[in-house]
């Protein structure tokens, strides 16, 4: 009978980790931005059909980077759990808090428990009557929850692409200022994001029941030529 | 997964992108019509009246009087019973308020659902198919006598016209050519609307059109609410083209109630 090798538990969450990290820096990242307006988010997607910014509920929207079926699994799941406490409750009832938790809760069990953790990145969004209300959830694969304020980057690059934001988000951005600045932080050294290689979504304050549009064709030729 | 708190499914049990199957393996206790009891209640639930549908040139227009009724007497004066069912479409109803209510709400969320899962909404066609399911699905109900008639009428983006759909308690689905009205002063209403309508009347002609047939109704059913220019109180109206559902202000509605009433206050003949 062979015995099976002694593997520290930091050892095996370390691996997981790094697999997961792995996966993530792969694909392309993503930035969210709380303006004047309404939740902003940007991310770099050369596909029409296949999302990774979508509605959740009225005025939640949800982000995904990494492995896309992943993500999207996760996605479905979170609009059926608002769909069904929506309409069990109110739709008042729904918020982005319960949800991201509930993200996190899985992510978590599954990072522990499943062969492979998930590689994806996601995040809960959900737009206030005032700015200072807007709320945005980052779901790391650990299940790792932040609260972010002002603007948050999820992907592979985040951490240069917040250095590169940080000095350039003010209180006063507007939605067509936070989507050129979010292309303008996404695209590498020496190249520029056409409208054909964005996906661009907005959870619109004054929308009084479903806030989230999508910016895309004319329109978002029109903001990203707007400087 | 099986520890998660969010809805996970096995290939195979998956309901897909229809609400309903959802709600069904999640909480089977909320799907309306679920749970039935045994024997019959009086004529005293409320009910719901007359409602109409009329397609003009661009579009289509619902209309439904206010007032619900319990037995002989009225349960209300202000009840709505013409409600956006999407971006594109409109359901009216008739017949028991209650499980009325509760089915526009649960095609409410059934058409959203489907958008957000697939991507896309559901075509016209589609979501009338899915309104007849939920009606059959209340026939248990039904025959107990809370009996449910609903009307849907939408733009049709894809055929670029407005269309009307009828139902009958069983769920069938029945295509109306131009306009349609049930209730139980529906009969009033659709014999009106048949007199007067024509091909390629105007959105400002058929919302008239709309008004005056619900008056007649009215005048003849004692369970249709007639307008009351004291209270303010008007029939709900709403346009569907292909801008979107547009529900029309009370002031607009007061307007042409009083235009088409026309000093007529009488009564006579409107």
């Amino acid at each position: 009978m062979s015995m099976p090798f002694y593997v520290s538990p930091e050892q095996v969450m370390k691996d997981r980790a790094d697999y997961a990290r792995k996966g993530i820096a792969r694909g392309r990242s993503l930035v969210a931005f709380s303006t004047r307006d309404g939740i902003v988010i940007v991310a770099e997607n050369p596909s029409r059909t296949l999302y990774k910014i979508s509605e959740i509920y009225d005025r939640i929207a949800f982000a995904g980077v990494g492995k896309y079926n992943e993500f999207e699994m996760l996605r479905i799941a979170g609009v059926r759990q608002a769909d069904v406490k929506g309409y069990s409750f109110a739709r008042e009832d729904v918020n982005a808090r319960s949800l991201a938790n509930a993200y996190a809760q899985t992510l978590g069990q599954v990072f522990t428990h499943e062969m492979k953790p998930y590689e994806v990145e996601i995040l809960v969004a959900q737009v206030g009557e005032r700015p200072d209300a807007d709320e945005m959830f980052h779901i790391l694969y650990d299940g790792t929850v932040m609260d972010e304020q002002g603007f948050t980057v999820l992907g592979g690059q985040a951490e240069t692409i917040a250095d590169l934001l940080r000095p350039q988000v003010t209180a006063d951005l507007d939605r067509d200022g936070a989507i050129r600045l979010g292309a303008g932080a996404l695209a590498s050294e020496g190249e520029t994001l056409g409208a054909a290689s964005l996906e661009v979504a907005f959870l619109d304050r004054r929308r009084t029941r479903r806030a989230f549009v999508r910016v895309r064709g004319d329109d978002l030729v029109a903001v990203l030529a707007g400087d | 997964m099986n520890d998660s708190p969010l809805p996970f499914f096995a290939a195979g049990t998956d309901p897909g992108a229809s609400f309903v199957d959802l709600l069904r393996r999640v909480a089977p206790d909320k799907v309306p019509g679920a749970t039935t009891g045994t024997g019959t209640l009086g004529p005293e639930i409320t009910h719901g009246t007359t409602i109409v549908a009329v397609r003009y040139d661009r579009g289509v227009v619902m209309a439904g009087d206010r007032r619900a009724t319990a037995g002989t007497l009225i349960a209300s004066r202000r009840i709505e019973k013409v409600f956006p069912a999407d971006d594109f479409s409109g359901v009216a109803i008739a017949g028991a308020a209650g499980p009325a209510v509760e089915l526009v709400r649960l095609f409410q969320v059934q058409l959203e659902h489907y958008e957000k899962i697939e991507g896309a909404p559901l075509s016209l066609e589609g979501k009338a198919n899915q309104l007849a399911g939920l009606v059959r699905a209340n026939l248990p109900a039904a025959m107990q006598g809370f009996v449910v008639v609903p009307l849907f009428a939408g733009f049709d983006e894809r055929r670029d016209r407005g269309r009307v759909f009828s139902y009958d308690a069983t769920g069938g689905k029945y295509e109306e050519a131009d306009f349609q009205a049930t209730g139980s002063g529906g009969i009033h209403a659709r014999n009106w609307i048949k007199a007067q309508w024509a091909e390629g009347m105007t959105r400002d002609a058929a919302v008239d059109l709309a008004l005056r047939a619900l008056f007649a109704a009215a005048d003849e059913d004692s369970a249709t609410g007639g307008p009351d220019l004291v209270r303010r109180i008007f029939p709900v109206v709403a346009t569907i083209d292909a801008a979107g559902y547009h529900a029309l202000e009370v002031e607009e509605i007061g307007t042409r109630a009083e235009a088409l009433l026309g000093g007529r206050e009488e009564g006579a003949g409107l």
